[in-house]
């Protein structure tokens, strides 16, 4: 859990793009594809996204070995939506609460393609983005009130640690005669405890970070920055790559008359 | 030295509603508590997963039945900090951690927060930030499970858009059961027993455990 | 000269100065007369409750309503309460952002941010210090701690203790502050990481002349750096404070170290050349039986991955830590694992406690401690056996219930926070008994044998750091496992808890318990005697064929 917060090892060329940046061009091609539920608009988006991943430094087996658990919820999306869409066009199948229908299993292969195209920029937005970088982003060039975003910043480091802790509290607990085993009801309260446990030492371990943090002058309202996060040529072409692939996905399902406006699906 | 004079000017400027700004400690506390709330939703959805994936493959409205999981942070932090933004700031910072961490909801995952956290800090709004007992908990949990239901249901991004009306009901009424019930009762519970071991004792929720639970 | 990048050293004066924490009926401190001068080296001695830490704290300026609050605006009853005054240099220590700096006990917390770099950079990019002006100091300020030759995007969550904690020292220094408040810094650091952190203030002080106070109850470590040491007394319930001061003792090291030795030592302050008694172990008639075997044991933390579609979902096994320990536990009879840090000493003792898997060879539990039937060696607990949850246990205690584990083996964590389980004392030391079916006699006795019969009404959380550590000795011990795991039981304890422990340890190796311990502490070992486990570091584990078993002086023949 600590490797996905840092970029060690990754030089690919996004990393030096600035993360506000890469955040908009995401949230282009977000929100265009959001507007649609169809098969055109989401393939042609998620085949350029494949194609970006070698500028991210991922390669498929990385992204596979992160993002299977997003394919298999993409996939169970997509089923849902399926199976719970009003029927259009012939039915398929019909099995009491639940039916599939030409039209609303092609309204699932839609979504299904949908949800992966609007989650894999995500992933490539994260694996070439270092936290630091995006916070400095956030606080420097969008202007976010910076004792918030660097306290969160601060915080976040810790995730690793806090993993650790609950694998610890874990073993502390068994070591205590509260097993891990049992009838769903005794693991349910099991699980509350070590969350409590947890809790208490996310909020110790807070306390003191937020002293060390004020003991290093943090809170006042003026502040330098060491790094200074700027804007360079690449990230217009990362703003215009992402409005590319936006406008080119939207293109080619009016083109192909499948676009599918997400509010008119009903009628 | 000019600077420091500087600070202290804003420092006094906001003392006469001194309860209601943020100290360094509030927004670590905040932001940590969020971190952790991920770190115990994920450690309990690898268990959840036995019984997540059929019950999406049955009736995947039920699945709403467990979204309260997600609301715990927006609740949980406005408990403990008691200031106003602290539910809003709370579930945003939980869903930049899932972000982080690869979400099947892409960017989107930042509204769904910003909305969850907006439904509990409503209802704490409405109480004038004054009342944190068991009811007003509930019903920020509550609120916040509705703001989940209907972003899923009705915006563009959510993934039940799709669905027939009747399902989309259904699937509102359990994530505001779910919130109430997961993240209200939860985050309620969390915090007098939080309050017991000393831990919020810079907080003003300190005396939690022994506030009365109706008034 | 103000203007130059050199260090200004700052003066500390106290006047009938005194602290109550929010929520609190008695202040921290009260009628607190101090004078510190520029460039003087004090160390802070008192037991606890002495308000050293809330001491540290104002002079850090973090006392109090935090950067957005004012403090001492008007507030209710509960809010905190400052009397008397505190001045740095004659103002207000909450009004001088980066005049001190100060460093904290726990090393995770010290550190801000990802990159050692970013962090050094941290507290002067908040006190406004001009961009191009940061990253010389943040060079000059490594070197200062001798952590100059790592790369500044090098990942802080890849150093050491010490190195956090000499990190954290150049986050300060890159403060340029002329009052270094130090809160026991070393007390989470092993004897390697003590020194260098000693070593780099030393250093840092000797080039910038800045004041020192430090805070810490191992007086041995600073006494030669320090050319003042002062002894506070807790707080005087009165209210009419100033009548008893605050400050006990006040000169040079020598002196105070001579004239309070007595009282240094009832406070439990680890005074130089003084080994607390404790109680002598029993020479061992005959070897003991065998409890536990582990053969050929590779350990991690980390637990066995799924490969993915491509690689058929096979598991894939985690890098071992260490690898190839044979190793063996006996009834009366001390194991001590020791080892530098990321040896794997507490990863070991997990495995051999049943509460990791091992990556690769076996932990084996004898027939005296798996099977139900008796084996107990405590005469007195004899009747109680672990029967009624079967009667063998299988000889893998990691596929043990909970249950069948905690009345075989017990363990103790490091952090005792970690295993509480409920909210108040008494309840902590009845859950294992309660859930395996024992009566309720030991409990009594280890109440009052390690003295928390007036605590049990108390949430465990709220005790003190001593309190819980004998807290969650007695809880374990309630299970009557016949083999307790102790992890690093002695860190950050004051001399009184320490040799309490160490007799008591010793009075239940006597009476058959099997102890293991991880540790550091060699004087702890010394008590304890048995046989020493020392691992070596993961780099050159590989190459060699295993660790070394030896007998320390003094051990059992």
């Amino acid at each position: 859990m600590r490797d996905a917060l840092s970029l060690r090892g990754n030089h690919a060329l996004l990393t030096r793009a600035n993360p506000l940046a890469k955040f908009t061009a995401v949230t282009l091609i977000t929100l265009v594809l959001a507007l649609s539920i169809d098969w055109v608009s989401a393939s042609v988006a998620l085949a350029f996204e494949l194609l970006l991943l070698p500028l991210a430094g991922l390669t498929l087996a990385l992204l596979w070995q992160r993002g299977w658990p997003l394919i298999l919820a993409a996939a169970l999306g997509g089923w849902s939506t399926a199976i719970l869409a009003p029927d259009a066009g012939s039915v398929l199948v019909d099995a009491g609460i639940w039916s599939i229908s030409a039209g609303s299993l092609q309204l699932g292969i839609g979504f299904m393609l949908r949800g992966l195209a609007i989650a894999l920029p995500a992933v490539l937005l994260m694996s070439c983005t270092d936290p630091t970088d995006l916070a400095d982003a956030l606080a420097q060039n969008a202007k976010l009130p910076h004792r918030f975003v660097l306290g969160t910043l601060a915080a976040m480091r810790l995730v690793g640690i806090m993993a650790e802790q609950w694998q610890t509290i874990g073993m502390a607990r068994r070591a205590r005669g509260v097993g891990s085993s049992g009838n769903p009801y005794q693991r349910f309260r099991a699980t509350l405890g070590q969350s409590f446990g947890l809790l208490v030492q996310a909020i110790r371990s807070a306390s003191r970070l937020a002293v060390t943090m004020e003991a290093r002058g943090f809170g006042g309202a003026a502040r330098t920055w060491a790094r200074p996060s700027t804007f360079s040529g690449l990230d217009a072409w990362v703003l215009l790559g992402g409005l590319g692939i936006a406008a080119a996905a939207a293109a080619a399902a009016l083109g192909a008359g499948t676009w599918n406006l997400v509010f008119l699906t009903h009628q | 030295m000019t600077d420091i004079s500087a600070q202290h000017g804003s420092a006094s400027r906001s003392s006469a509603r001194r309860n209601y700004s943020w100290r360094v400690v509030d927004i670590v506390v905040a932001a940590l508590i969020a971190v952790a709330g991920g770190v115990i939703f994920w450690a309990w959805s690898q268990g959840a997963n036995l019984i997540s994936v059929p019950v999406n493959a049955l009736y995947p409205p039920l699945s709403g039945l467990y979204a309260g999981g997600w609301m715990i942070p927006a609740v949980l932090g406005m408990l403990i900090i008691r200031k106003p933004g602290a539910a809003l700031f709370c579930e945003t910072v939980a869903a930049t951690g899932e972000l982080i961490m690869g979400s099947q909801y892409g960017t989107t995952v930042l509204i769904s927060g910003v909305l969850q956290g907006l439904g509990a800090e409503l209802v704490f709004a409405a109480f004038l930030y004054k009342k944190f007992n068991l009811p007003v908990s509930l019903l920020a949990g509550a609120g916040a499970g509705l703001f989940c239901g209907l972003n899923d249901s009705f915006l563009p991004w959510g993934w039940n858009i799709a669905y027939a009306a009747g399902d989309k009901l259904a699937y509102i009424v359990f994530t505001t059961i779910s919130g109430a019930v997961i993240a209200g009762g939860l985050a309620w519970l969390a915090t007098r027993g939080l309050a017991k071991t000393g831990v919020l004792g810079s907080f003003a929720s300190r005396k939690a455990a022994t506030e009365p639970v109706f008034s | 000269m103000r203007s130059s990048p050199g260090v200004r050293p700052a003066a500390v004066t106290a006047r009938g100065w005194g602290w109550r924490h929010a929520g609190r009926p008695r202040p921290a401190v009260s009628g607190l007369d101090l004078d510190i001068q520029p460039g003087e080296r004090v160390l802070l001695l008192g037991p606890s409750g002495a308000g050293k830490s809330t001491l540290l704290h104002a002079l850090a300026g973090v006392l109090g309503d935090g950067a957005a609050g004012a403090s001492g605006a008007a507030g209710d009853a509960e809010d905190a309460d400052e009397t008397g005054s505190l001045l740095i240099d004659g103002a207000p220590p909450r009004a001088q952002r980066g005049r001190a700096g100060l460093v904290q006990q726990d090393p995770e917390t010290q550190v801000v941010l990802s990159r050692l770099g970013d962090d050094v950079a941290f507290g002067a990019e908040n006190l406004a210090v001009p961009a191009a002006e940061i990253w010389p100091r943040v060079r000059e300020a490594l070197d200062d701690v001798g952590l100059g030759r790592l790369p500044l995007d090098h990942p802080t969550s890849a150093l050491s203790g010490g190195q956090k904690q000499r990190l954290a020292l150049a986050g300060i220094l890159a403060m340029r502050p002329g009052l270094l408040l130090l809160d026991e810094p070393t007390a989470n650091l092993d004897p390697a990481g003590v020194l260098e952190v000693r070593d780099a203030v030393g250093r840092c002080l000797d080039k910038t002349g800045a004041t020192l106070v430090v805070v810490e109850h191992r007086v041995g470590v600073w006494k030669d750096l320090v050319d003042r040491i002062v002894v506070l007394q807790p707080g005087s319930a009165t209210d009419s404070a100033g009548l008893n001061s605050a400050v006990l003792i006040d000169g040079p090291p020598d002196r105070v170290l001579a004239e309070a030795r007595d009282m240094l030592i009832g406070a439990g302050v680890w005074v130089p050349g003084y080994v607390p008694a404790t109680r002598t172990r029993r020479p061992a008639r005959d070897a003991g039986q065998l409890l536990l075997a582990a053969e050929g044991l590779a350990v991690s933390r980390e637990r066995p991955r799924r490969a993915g579609l491509r690689d058929g979902f096979r598991t894939i096994a985690p890098r071992p830590v260490q690898a190839g320990v044979s190793v063996q536990v006996r009834t009366g009879e001390a194991l001590t694992i020791t080892g530098p840090n990321g040896a794997g000493k507490s990863t070991l003792a997990l495995t051999l406690a049943g509460l990791l898997r091992p990556v690769a060879g076996t932990v084996s539990a004898a027939p005296a401690l798996s099977g139900g039937a008796s084996g107990h060696a405590r005469g007195r607990s004899a009747g109680h056996s672990p029967g009624h949850i079967g009667g063998g246990a299988g000889t893998d205690p990691y596929r043990w219930k909970a249950q069948q584990l905690i009345a075989r083996i017990g363990t103790v964590f490091q952090e005792p926070e970690h295993q509480f389980v409920t909210g108040r004392v008494l309840d902590e030391l009845m859950f294992g008994p309660r859930h395996l079916g024992y009566g309720e006699d030991r409990v009594d006795e280890l109440l009052e044998r390690l003295r928390l019969t007036e605590l049990v009404d108390a949430n465990p959380y709220t005790l003190s750091g001593g309190e819980k550590r004998r807290l969650s000795v007695a809880t374990v011990l309630a299970a009557h496992p016949q083999v307790l795991v102790l992890d690093e039981p002695t860190f950050g304890q004051d001399a009184n808890t320490w040799a309490e422990l160490a007799s008591f340890l010793s009075e239940l190796l006597d009476a058959g318990t099997a102890v293991v311990s991880v540790t550091h502490d060699a004087e702890f070992s010394a008590v304890l005697g048995g046989t020493e486990l020392r691992l070596r570091p993961r780099e050159t584990a590989a190459a060699a064929p295993g660790p070394e078993l030896e007998l320390p002086e003094g051990a059992s023949p």
